[in-house]
This record gives C-alpha cells, structure tokens and sequence, in this order.
C-alpha cells in the first residue's frame, strides 16, 4: 500500500476517484479473492479498472455460471460469492442464481451494469428495470445514484449478505456513475438503522428449550443448512453428545452431524432415510436447528410430527411458526444458541429406548437397492466415489435422481464438502458450482455429479475448468433421461413419457475431448473402479460419462401428499 | 416506518404480492422524521398467524425501520374520499341536508353535478357513499386509511383491519 492510500485510510480523510475504482478498492478492502464475471457496454468502465487491478477474474462463459460458480465459493467458505454482468441481458441471465441463492440464503454481492442515469426509463440499449426484477429476490438491492456512494454501499452490501440470514445483495451502477469523478471517504460509516439481525438468544427461551429436554422421552434434533451457516457443527455434535439426542438432517443439512456417530439418524424428508422419518413421525420434541421445514422435508403437515413439541432455533424471526406451529421459539444464532444450551448443561432426557428404537429402525431398514455385479446402478457410482475417495471430497451436484443418490450414498463425516441446489432445485448449477467450490478449496477433491440432462445446461463452462485446468472430476450419471422427470411420469402419469427421454445426445467424451479435458465413457462396474481410481490420481480435470442402468428410481419415498409414516420402497 | 430511499414502496408491495397477501389500501406520506415515511397497510386477514408472518416479513426488510400491528389498539385513522355526484336544481339541496351531519363538504359545483370531499374512518365514508348512490355517482376517488395510535391507549377497539 502506497504511503497515500495509507494516509487516505484515515476516518474522515476523502479521495478523488471514478465510480469504477472505487467498487474495486472496495472489493479489495473486502478482501475478495476472486469475481465471477462476463464483460459488456454498461460495465466496459468497470472492467477497465479491473484491467490492471490485480483482482482475480474468472469469465465464465454465460453469467448463468458466474453466479453459480460464486455460489459454490460461497457455499463453501461461507464468504460472499462477488459477481459483475453487464445490464440488461447479462442482468437477466442472472435471476436464476440470485433465486437460487435467495432461498438456499447463500451470500452474494452482485454488480450490475446499467444503462447511464440520464436515459434510464426510455428504453436505451439493453435497458432491464434490474432493481423491479430481483426486488422479491434478494435480500436487499441497490442502484448507485451519485460515485461516491459506492465506498459505503459495497461495505453495506457485504454485511447484509453475509450477517444474518445470509442472502444475495445487488447493486445496480448506471454507466455514468462508474465513469464520473467523486470525492468520498474509503471506509466510511454504514447507515443501516432497519438491520439489525439478532443473534444472542433469549435467555428465558433457552430455559424452556432445557426444561423441554429434561422432560421427554423422545426426543429428535432436525438439523438444517443455519447450521452449516453458522459454523456450528462442532457445538451441534457437543450438544447431542451431552444430551445424548439423535440428529436427523435435511438435504441442505448435510455434513453438519458426523454421518459416522452412534446418533446420527441420516437424512429426513421424501427421499431421506425410513429411520429419519419415523423418527420425526414419533418423536415428542422436535428441535429443530436451522431448518426452514420445507414441503420436501415436511411431506403432508397435517401429518407431521404429530406427538411433538415443537423448538426452533432460527436465525430468522420470520422462518418460525410460517409452516410449523411452534411451541418454542428461540431467535438467534445457531451457533450461540447450542452453545448456551451447552453450557447450560441442562438435566438430561430419559431417551434411551428412544434411541434403541431408532438404532433397530436404522439396521432393519437401511437404504438399498436391486441388482447384482452385471449392471451398472447409480447408487453404485455413489458408493464407488465414496469409496475412492474416502468419503472426504467435495461432492458437487446438479438436480435430479443423482442428485438423491448423491445425498443417500455420498456419507459425509465433515460440514461444508456438500454443494447442492435446495430449495429451488436448479438445473445447471452443478458444473459451474464446480468451479466456484474448487476455487475455495484449490487443494480438495472436487467430485461433479451431474446428470445427463443438467450437464448440458451450462456445459459451456468446461472452457473456464480447461483454461485454470481445476482438477474437478466430473461424474455425469447418464441415464439417458431427464431421470426424475421420468419417475415421475412412471408412478404418478401412467408411464407416459413426456419429453423425459434423451435419444439424441451428444457423446459427452467427445465434447471433453474438444475443451481439451480428458474423458472416458464407462459402461461396467470394473471400468467404473478403474477410471474413478484414474481420476483420482489425474491432476488436472477429468469426466467419466458413466452410463448407468436406466429406468432405476429414488427409493424410499414419500409421494406427493404424504406423511413420514407413509414411505415407499422401504424393503426389499 | 420507512427509509425514504429509491425501490422502498416496490419492495413492500412486492412483498405482498410474493406471499399472497392482498392489500385492501396503501397509503405513503412523509413521517414527522425528516428521510423517513410512514406507510399504512391496511389487510383484511382471518388469521391472526397471517398478520405475524406479514409482519416479521415487512421486518426483514432492510429499509423497514419499524412495524406496527395496530388492530388491536386504539387508533386515529383517517380517509379521505372525493364523490362527484349528480345534482339537478331539484334535489341539490337535499344533497346538502347529508353533507351536514357528515360534516363534509363540498368542494366544487356545476350545472348538473356536485363534488364532495369527506374526510373520517372508512365505515364512515362507506356510509356515506351508500347515502348518495341513490343520485347516481360519477366519480369516486378515496385514498384509502392512514393512522397511527392514539395518545393515550385504551385497549379492546376489535376490528378485522390491521394496518401495518
Ligand atoms: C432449470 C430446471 N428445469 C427443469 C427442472 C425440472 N427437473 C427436475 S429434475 C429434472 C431431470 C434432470 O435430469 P438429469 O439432469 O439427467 O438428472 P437425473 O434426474 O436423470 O439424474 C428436471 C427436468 C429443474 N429442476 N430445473
Ligand atoms: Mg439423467
């Protein structure tokens, strides 16, 4: 740092600088590693003060991929994912990921470019109303009036979306206001008087949470993704250990319970495990960490949990009581909240029937599948990824039949080594999300799962794992088919397949190939071991398009409409 | 309460149509604070978990400084409406005989029509539009309710509309 930009540090003290150097000293002073971008006229000044920046650019090949790829930074790490699109069509090719981000609240700071001020309204070249469109999502938006704003609104941007409940932040910067000249302080003061995000627990509630404890015999811990957010894995262990209470977990809940500890229950919801389930479907308190209680995870609320007491520990005020009549809410940070309860050290519950009963569940009715060594199944993919890379990698998926798969059969012993679109289920996040997470973690083992469907939404972006040659190992589990679509069409639409069945696709080998990342197309069980184990000691990426027995479905299952205790295909 | 800030009215009306609620009446106006506006929602709602939900959503909302549900206390509110009105020579003045005890007023006069102004609660105001339909009313703008509590509380004004 130069003696004056020192000497500029200083409170009060103001610089002269564009709009553009401005957003990327701020970024600096963030310490952001690396932004996810795509170039155009209403973000050319921007660019241009990137140029020379020394800030770590990545150009995807559609902003689709940008915002995923800052998605798996920021679903790995926990930081905001940073990302600039130009206005108008590069804007709009980002509300997928802003929604994605929205409701798995994953933290994000996007800039985009807009037309200049003096001709926004009148429908300029590449005009889109930026701020109407993602108003309802994200957490909050702004739109750049005057340069020197920028120091503040960047700082402001990057605490709203990563305190609280975290969430994407946009900001709009019309063209003139990157280019124009201001005066402003560097650090100035944030003006934020409406957020304040509560994160110490009430006391009192605390006192009911341990009273409700001490006094039941069955009770079960619901543990979400606001775990994972708020670092709190190891107090969740410590307070299950202490209380001696079984953990259920949510698909976005992974990682955050040792999937390997006597107490670990395994996944909940429609494809989750009959244990999980049941265990929700009988417990007398429910304590839920984190989760949101989404319709995947509830299955038929009239039907849920119906014996139970309800805590929530949330964060959000507002998640609490909006699908779950809540007897116990506790409004904080999960990871203060556990710790409190830790410390509390409360009288413990006399659950140890409980907890054989959810043992026997457990071995009586473990997840499986048909078929012996002559097929190729999914789930053995799974199993054989995890198996070859000792359970420890970071496992990336798309959405889809692999996606459960993934979940069911990839066991994960430690938090934050799953990157997976939740809530709104979006296709085509997997490749670039790849990206984003190996970027976090350049040393980690970075396993793609995709399916054949997803992969070709936003396969583009082999170009950017070729050109940082990220050692990502990409799984396609090819099943020739819009696989869950197809189940669908199976159990629920007579087995009229709609549009669900790909005749026509492209050899996957061949398209690596053309990137110049190296493929393989697997057929058998052997061949899959031999290429995994190839992957694994392959530096740079790698893809095995690994076909796989198609027509196979997710089991067990809770079908549309149903309780916990009405799972399918829970034995052989 | 809320910042006067660019996008503040279309996030809030966003919100409610994001969560599907419908919006009886809005109003927005400056506050006594300098940079900062009130806005009156006013909800129809038969579950008083709705209104929670609404409220812990408004809430979250950055520029939302503050929240009130205030259908259960007591309150001033206002509307206002502006009813033009056929008016013949003959029964001009019987309009005038409802405008009295109304205490409304009348704002402006043509050949063959009258306009009213009437400010007060809105069971108020629908009372008497009901009074003048019987003449044939031409226009009608009403600007839905604004309110705050009152100075001095006294409990147990139940209504069914609960202004945010
Ligand atoms: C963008 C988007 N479009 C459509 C869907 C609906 N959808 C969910 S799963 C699925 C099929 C995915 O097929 P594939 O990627 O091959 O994965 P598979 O289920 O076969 O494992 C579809 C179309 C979606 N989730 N996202
Ligand atoms: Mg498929």
């Amino acid at each position: 740092m130069t003696q004056k930009a020192v000497i500029a540090e200083k409170k009060g003290e103001k610089t002269t600088k564009s709009g553009a150097n401005f957003l990327i000293d701020a970024l600096k002073k963030q310490n952001v590693e690396v932004v996810f971008g795509y170039p155009g006229g209403a973000v050319l000044p921007i660019y241009d003060a990137l140029y020379d920046s020394g800030v770590f650019h990545v150009l995807t090949r559609h902003e689709q991929g940008s915002i995923h790829a800052a998605e798996g930074y920021a679903r790995i790490t926990g930081k905001p994912g940073v990302v600039i699109a130009t206005s108008g069509p590069g804007a709009t090719n980002i509300v997928t990921g802003l929604a994605d981000a929205m409701i798995d609240s994953i933290p994000l700071v996007v800039f985009t470019g807009q037309v200049a001020t003096s001709v926004i309204g009148s429908d300029a070249f590449q005009e889109a109303d930026v701020l109407g469109i993602t108003t309802p999502i994200t957490k909050h938006n702004y739109q750049v009036r005057k340069p020197g704003d920028l120091p503040r609104i960047v700082k402001e941007a990057f605490y709203i979306a990563s305190s609280g409940r975290p969430g994407p932040v946009l900001i709009d910067i019309p063209k003139d206001v990157a280019i124009l000249q201001a005066e402003a302080e560097e650090d100035p003061e944030m003006d934020l008087p409406g957020y304040q995000p509560t994160l110490q627990p009430n006391y009192l509630q605390i006192r009911k949470l341990i009273e409700a404890v001490s006094g039941a015999k069955k009770p079960v811990i619901l543990a979400g993704a606001g775990v994972l957010h708020a670092r709190a894995s190891e107090e969740l262990k410590k307070y299950a250990e202490q209380q001696g209470i079984p953990v259920v977990h949510t698909l976005l809940g992974i990682g955050g319970f040792p999937a390997d500890h006597s107490l670990f229950v395994g996944m909940g919801g429609m494809h989750g495990v009959y244990a999980a389930n049941m265990a929700l479907y009988e417990c007398d308190l429910l304590i839920n960490v984190g989760a949101r209680f989404d319709d995947r995870l509830t299955g038929n609320l009239a039907a849920f949990a119906p014996q139970a007491t309800v805590a929530h520990i949330d964060i959000d005020p507002a998640e609490i009581g909006k699908n779950v009549p809540t007897k116990i809410p506790v409004v904080g940070d999960a990871k203060e909240a556990l710790a409190q309860l830790i410390a509390q050290n409360g009288k413990l519950p006399e659950a140890s029937e409980w907890v054989q009963k959810i043992t026997e569940w457990k071995e009586k009715f473990p997840l499986f599948y048909e078929g012996d060594s002559s097929e190729l199944k999914p789930q053995k993919v799974i199993e054989l990824l995890h198996k070859k890379t000792n359970g420890d990698a970071i496992v990336v998926t798309d959405v889809g039949q692999h996606q459960m798969w993934a979940a069911q059969y990839y066991t994960f012993n430690k938090p934050h080594a799953w990157v997976t679109s939740g809530g709104l289920g979006t296709m085509g996040f997997c490749v670039p999300a790849a990206i984003g997470a190996q970027l976090a973690e350049p040393d980690a083992t970075v396993a793609a799962v995709v399916g054949d469907a997803g992969f070709q939404m936003t396969n583009q972006e082999l170009a950017v794992i070729a050109e940082l040659n990220l050692p990502i190992k990409i799984i396609i589990v090819n099943n020739h088919s819009l696989g869950m679509v197809r189940q669908w069409q199976e159990l629920f639409y007579q087995e009229r397949y709609s549009h669900s069945l790909l005749q026509n696709q492209p050899s996957f080998v061949k398209l690596a190939d053309a990137y110049g990342i190296k493929a393989y197309k697997v057929t058998t069980i052997e061949e899959a071991e031999e290429r995994m184990s190839e992957a694994l000691t392959t530096d740079g990426p790698i893809l095995l398009d690994i076909h796989v027995a198609p027509g196979e479905n997710v089991y067990p299952m809770i079908a549309p409409g149903k309780g916990h205790h009405e799972m399918e295909g829970v034995k052989k | 309460m809320v910042n006067n800030r660019p996008g503040v009215l279309n996030r809030i009306t966003n919100l409610f149509s994001k969560r599907n609620y419908n919006i009886e009446s809005i109003t927005v106006g400056h506050s006594e604070q300098e940079g900062i506006s009130r806005i009156t929602v006013v909800v129809q709602v038969d579950d008083e978990k709705v209104i929670e939900q609404m409220t812990k959503q408004l809430n979250k909302q950055i520029d939302v400084l503050k929240v009130m549900d205030i259908s259960n206390q007591s309150i001033v509110s206002r509307e206002l409406a502006l009813i033009k009105v056929l008016a013949t020579s003959q029964n001009r003045s019987e309009i005038y005989a409802l405008i009295e005890p109304f205490r409304a007023s009348a704002i402006d006069v043509s050949k063959d029509s009258l306009t009213v102004q009437i400010t007060g609660e809105s069971g108020k105001i629908e009372a008497f539009i009901e009074l003048l339909k019987p003449y044939g009313i031409k226009e009608l703008a009403r600007t839905g309710t604004t309110a705050f509590p009152r100075g001095t509380q006294r409990t147990n004004s139940n209504k069914s509309l609960s202004i945010v």
